[in-house]
């Protein structure tokens, strides 16, 4: 049997980042610093993007083409869609959410913010804050983003001035309180040149804070996921019904939020039955807890009638059961929002039928101001009250993104149309 | 909350009678908050594979004996176990692999128990359905046509692969579940937006979807993996004296397929592979690395990505995989 713990590489921790800006911000140019810096390029990919640089007749390699996709997009010289890049550390393995900037963005953003532990925002020192950087704060907020990185690019093009920084960050400040979001790290940088990203350069001495670097390798990560509610939405029920298991029915899940141990009181929605953990099995041995978001199988003590789509939760800490509820909605297609229409919501291990009964109103995202809208139409955000057939096991997207997150689907053509985010009650 | 979690540091549970093997034996793990790399990206990977078996009524793994498809069998133990895996293996057979590979792929089948279904693209070729310019050119890119044949064939509506998005520029855009066709094919720019992991599963008749669990592991990932769970690799990952030419760059080892041209003369070097695909594009590198804890350590510090030191193919067009891949390529 193998022993798991004597492999000593097996322990660094995974962060996942989104890097929100235009083209014109810097954000290829950051995220091929990141890379190149942490000497995540291999030798091909830079002989292939220096031999591009020189016949475009640039002087100096440009490693925003390191980030550059598809044949479409390296014609049009735009970015279509997320691409998703990885590099590591020594501390930490790092995926990013690479989402371009254009009119898309909205659709874009919100699909690689979902799975984010921390979004960098890029600012042009020259520009300041811009509609566009408040969009994207937004955006961070409304998907619940843990971690925001503002990142003040270009200041070799402001002479580094410390004036600028802090007019940008006072600023921004001021909008982002508006949202609730505090906690927020500034760090001055020229992609360009490579000042504060990975190295600290010579050109800031008066900036004291960490490089950009060095906050993705240090900012504290257990918490982003809720790990005090235990859900446990059922994916498949094992019964392998072979001589010597005979009796075995195993329900296999991923624990989305909390923790759980053997013997532990659970209930099991939505029928509201009760018994107790028997065992935690893995295929590595039996467990005596697990956490969030570890994949696990489960048996209880009682025989009771469970299937895909019903959800286990500690007795007194169950979610919401609703057939009702208010969401904010992400169009993400370019068939609008029918309000005639039936459609499916797949949520958790759910699929359910669903009608939108209302839309409460649509977010203006560059002035936050509401407005009556009577459709969506992709890349629009907006509240909306939903009836569903079979009822949700759910809590507010905010305190739980697991259980508060949905999908919308167009039954007619099998799209993802939506992607929601569902509201506490009381705002 | 803090005191509940840090009890739960490094505990060990000392367990009898394991309901999987039989033995008992002792687990330890941290499991406070975050867990490590590798397990956050084997729980999402189980996760995928879950959804996969409840949701698709039809679903196949793809199963080539190479490092990749290795790692997801063991995934699929992991999703799976103490049941049978809810899908066959299958593999499809460019009559180019390496014949160790071959072996393995077998040998790995009958251990787990598992059906594993072979389509041969020899079967294409006599039946005009693939037509070759030469007898020994790369069959790499025809692979496509025996797979849909295939997924048409055995009526699958999911087939699940090994690709990784930092293998190539048009893989870092594929969506873990990517829709194809009723011809098979990607289209790029018309992708379904995938949020959180609250995967989209559904396809009309005919259409189907690409699943690929480990989207997010990258080659070292993969390597470390397969060093925590002791798994069993073919020989021709290993350094090992092979004859070799050296053409276009690269090394390209000798074989039926493979002889040398004009000036070209064979070389005996240690080399290993880093891919298995077909062989007469497959280059292997030289190495000393002789066990997966040698390949780790020359892994963390190469220099060139693996599909551009290992695939000719990949190098004719700067979108040749994009190229590929719209054309039912997994």
């Amino acid at each position: 049997m193998a022993e798991i713990e004597k492999i000593s590489f097996d322990h660094t921790e995974l962060l996942r980042f989104i890097t929100a800006g235009s083209v014109d911000d810097g954000k290829s140019t950051l995220i091929g610093r990141l890379l190149y810096d942490s000497k995540s390029i291999f030798e091909d990919q830079l002989s292939a993007i220096t031999r591009t640089s020189h016949k475009r007749g640039m002087k100096n390699v440009d490693l925003s083409l390191l980030t550059d996709g598809l044949q479409a997009e390296r014609e049009q010289g735009i970015t279509i869609d997320v691409a998703y890049r990885y590099f590591a550390t020594p501390k930490r393995k790092f995926i990013i959410a690479d989402t371009p900037g254009h009119e898309q963005y909205t659709r874009n953003m919100v699909t690689g913010a979902s799975t984010a532990n921390l979004a960098i925002i890029l600012i042009d020192a020259r520009k300041g804050v811009l509609t566009q950087s408040r969009r994207h704060a937004y955006l961070a907020s409304l998907m619940g983003i843990p971690h925001l990185v503002v990142a003040i690019n270009k200041m070799d093009l402001v002479d580094y001035s410390c004036e600028v920084l802090e007019r940008i960050r006072q600023d921004f400040a001021s909008f982002a309180d508006k949202l609730g979001m505090n906690n927020i790290a500034y760090i001055p940088m020229s992609a360009l040149n490579g000042d504060m990203v990975v190295e600290r350069g010579d050109k800031l001495p008066w900036y004291k804070g960490v490089t950009l670097m060095d906050l993705l390798e240090n900012i504290p990560i257990d918490h982003d996921i809720n790990l005090e509610d235990f859900r446990f939405p059922v994916q498949l029920v094992c019964r392998p019904q072979t001589e010597e298991l005979h009796d075995f029915r195993g329900y296999m899940g991923r624990i989305e939020s909390g923790y759980i141990s053997v013997g532990d009181a659970i209930t099991v929605l939505p029928s509201g039955l009760t018994s107790r953990i028997k065992e935690i099995v893995t295929y590595d041995g039996f467990l005596s807890h697990a956490v969030a978001p570890q994949s696990v199988t489960l048996t209880i003590e009682d025989h009771l009638d469970i299937s895909r789509g019903d959800m286990l939760a500690k007795t007194g800490d169950v979610p919401r059961i609703v057939k009702e509820f208010e969401a904010m909605l992400c169009w993400l297609s370019e068939q609008a929002l029918d309000l005639e229409r039936k459609y499916l919501i797949k949520h958790s291990t759910r699929i359910v039928r669903t009608q939108v009964r209302q839309i409460n109103y649509r977010v203006d995202v560059n002035t936050l101001n509401h407005e009556s809208a009577d459709t969506l139409k992709m890349n629009d955000i907006g509240r909306v009250r939903f009836n569903v057939q079979q009822p949700l096991m759910c809590d507010d997207y905010q305190r739980n993104h697991a259980t508060g997150s949905f999908i919308v689907i167009d039954e007619a053509s099998n799209n993802t149309v939506a992607a929601g985010m569902i509201c506490s009650i009381n705002d | 909350m803090d005191i509940i979690m840090n009890d739960m540091q490094d505990f060990v549970t000392p367990v009898s009678g394991n309901v999987m093997k039989n033995e008992p034996i002792v687990i330890k793990r941290r499991i406070a908050g975050q867990l490590s790399h590798l397990d956050a990206l084997e729980s999402e990977s189980v996760h995928i594979l879950r959804e996969v078996a409840a949701e698709c009524a039809n679903p196949a793994l793809l199963f080539s004996g190479g490092k990749d498809s290795i790692v997801l069998l063991r995934l699929a133990e992991k999703a799976f176990r103490p049941g049978r895996f809810p899908f066959p293996l299958l593999h499809i057979d460019t009559g180019h692999n390496f014949p160790e590979v071959i072996e393995f792929r077998d040998h790995r089948a009958k251990q787990l128990g598992e059906r594993l279904i072979v389509r041969s693209m020899e079967d294409s070729i006599r039946q005009g359905r693939v037509v070759l310019r030469s007898k020994n050119q790369s069959r790499n890119a025809f692979q496509s046509v025996t797979l849909l044949d295939a997924i048409a064939e055995l009526h699958f509506d999911a087939c699940i692969g090994g690709a990784r998005r930092d293998e190539e520029k048009a893989r870092a855009k594929e969506r873990i579940f990517s829709f194809r066709d009723e011809f098979g094919q990607w289209d790029p720019k018309n992708q379904r937006p995938e949020l959180w992991d609250i995967y989209n599963t559904r396809v009309h008749t005919g259409e189907n979807i690409r699943v690929f669990p480990i989207s997010n592991w990258t080659e070292l990932d993969v390597w470390e993996y397969i060093a925590r769970e002791q798994l069993e690799v073919p020989h021709i990952y290993f350094a090992h004296k092979r004859d070799v030419i050296r053409r276009d760059n690269g090394l390209l080892p000798v074989s039926h397929l493979v002889q040398p041209k004009g000036s070209e003369q064979p070389e005996n070097l240690m080399v290993r592979f880093r891919t298995v695909g077909d062989m007469s594009c497959t280059c292997p590198i030289e190495s000393q690395a002789v066990s997966v804890e040698e390949i780790i350590a020359e892994t963390a510090i190469t220099h060139i990505t693996e599909r551009g030191a290992t695939r000719m193919d990949d190098q004719t067009s700067d979108a040749s995989m994009e190229l590929r891949k719209k054309e039912g390529y997994f």
